[in-house]
């Protein structure tokens, strides 16, 4: 950990020091530090064992693209260029344009909620983009998918894919905390955007 | 979709279970590392945690983050507001367990049982007065993909008398469910208590 360490939240929101917005995240300070080192812990851990730092930031690029927030969804692609080559990000743009949805969807246990259920988005990827991403990685990308847009889908057998494709357990958690984080980081982002710009 | 024959089929404020679909660490088997993210001791006991504990840097900072947002009672919005916005997103999602945990500490914070057990039953359309209705108004908006949240909910949280800092922490407390919601979903399952 490093002092100069940039705030990812406060940079994408445009907090400057001093700010009325600042005042308000001091006022939280350890929600502010801990989701800067979760930031950390997620996308750049000293040790990313089985899951790189270069799959870290594809999933991270498509699950903010799937969001449609642009200053987040920029923030990833570009740490994906850097760590993954212009290539993957490439690839991993035409997935996200190819599997976007709405959210969130799904169904419930059959019962008295079932009139609430919705058909959950198709994820489908072109021959392409599935050959250039790679069995872990497309794997990865349809269970974020998943987890994004209708996570009430949730089942034990969503993990098979996983396990067939070369995840572990340990690497399923962090795959999961992954994209469970950025549902919260881009969210506080483009909620403290429009607190922000309320003024 | 549900694997347990004990699984709710309704939202619920009860006590429920969680049964992991991944192993969790065993929790003689925990490394100290392991241990000390789980930040409270007693947590060794739940296999939601002893499960998160595989990746510990990532479960000590969640924590870390969910325990500031919910907990830190340097004024803002009053506790009751933070666990109504995590009922409400987690109703949203569709979470039944997060939704019961959350709707308990909504109902005891604000002794509002009734108005809870109406967000449970109908939905985040309910009627639970001004306040509470631009609080869930607020968390659905940011829940939404694509996000729908804007000036006008700001204006309607300002109204119902929220500062900034309140309004902050609506802002993160529905951000937070949208974590937890995810892995408590996709990780395991609720199941009544036997």
């Amino acid at each position: 950990m490093t002092t100069s360490e940039t705030d990812v939240i406060d940079a994408l929101v445009g907090i400057a020091p001093g700010s009325p917005l600042d005042a308000v995240r001091a006022r939280r300070p350890a929600a502010r530090t801990h989701a800067q080192a979760s930031y950390r812990a997620l996308l750049t851990p000293a040790e990313p064992g089985d899951f790189t730092i270069a799959e870290r930031f594809a999933v991270a690029a498509y699950v903010a693209g799937l969001h449609r927030e642009a200053a987040t969804a920029a923030h990833y692609a570009a740490g994906l260029a850097v760590h993954g080559g212009a290539a993957l990000a490439a690839t991993v743009e035409q997935a996200v344009a190819e599997t976007r949805a709405e959210g969130p969807k799904g169904r419930y246990p059959a019962g008295p909620l079932s009139v609430e259920d919705t058909e959950p988005p198709a994820f489908a990827l072109s021959t392409p983009v599935a050959a250039a991403l790679g069995p872990k990685l497309a794997a990865a990308l349809a269970h974020a998918h998943y987890l994004v847009f209708h996570p009430r889908d949730a089942a034990p057998e969503r993990f098979q894919p996983l396990y067939a494709a070369g995840w572990t357990a340990d690497t399923i958690v962090s795959l999961s905390q992954l994209v469970s984080f950025l549902a919260f980081q881009i969210r506080v982002v483009a909620g403290l955007a429009v607190l922000r710009a309320a003024g | 979709m549900t694997t347990s024959p004990n699984a709710p089929v309704v939202f619920t404020r009860d006590q429920l279970d969680w049964l992991p679909w991944v192993e969790p660490v065993a929790e003689e088997a925990l490394t100290p590392r392991q241990v000390e993210a789980l930040v409270d001791a007693a947590r060794a006991k739940s296999p939601y945690f002893r499960l998160l504990a595989r990746d510990p840097d990532a479960l000590e900072h969640r924590t870390r983050t969910d325990k500031d947002i919910f907990y830190n009672t340097d004024a803002g919005a009053p506790r009751a507001d933070r666990e109504l916005a995590a009922a409400a997103v987690s109703r949203f999602n569709g979470c039944i367990y997060c939704a019961s945990v959350h709707a308990r500490f909504a109902a005891t914070y604000a002794k509002r049982e009734a108005d809870v057990d109406r967000l449970l039953v109908e939905g985040v359309g309910a009627d639970l007065g001004e306040h509470w209705n631009a609080v869930v108004a607020a968390a659905v908006a940011l829940t939404s993909i694509p996000m729908t949240f804007g000036p006008e909910h700001v204006a309607r949280l300002r109204a119902v008398g929220m500062d900034d800092l309140a309004i902050a922490d609506v802002i993160q407390s529905a951000a937070f469910f949208n974590w937890a919601n995810r892995l408590m979903l996709s990780l395991g399952e609720p199941a009544a208590k036997g």
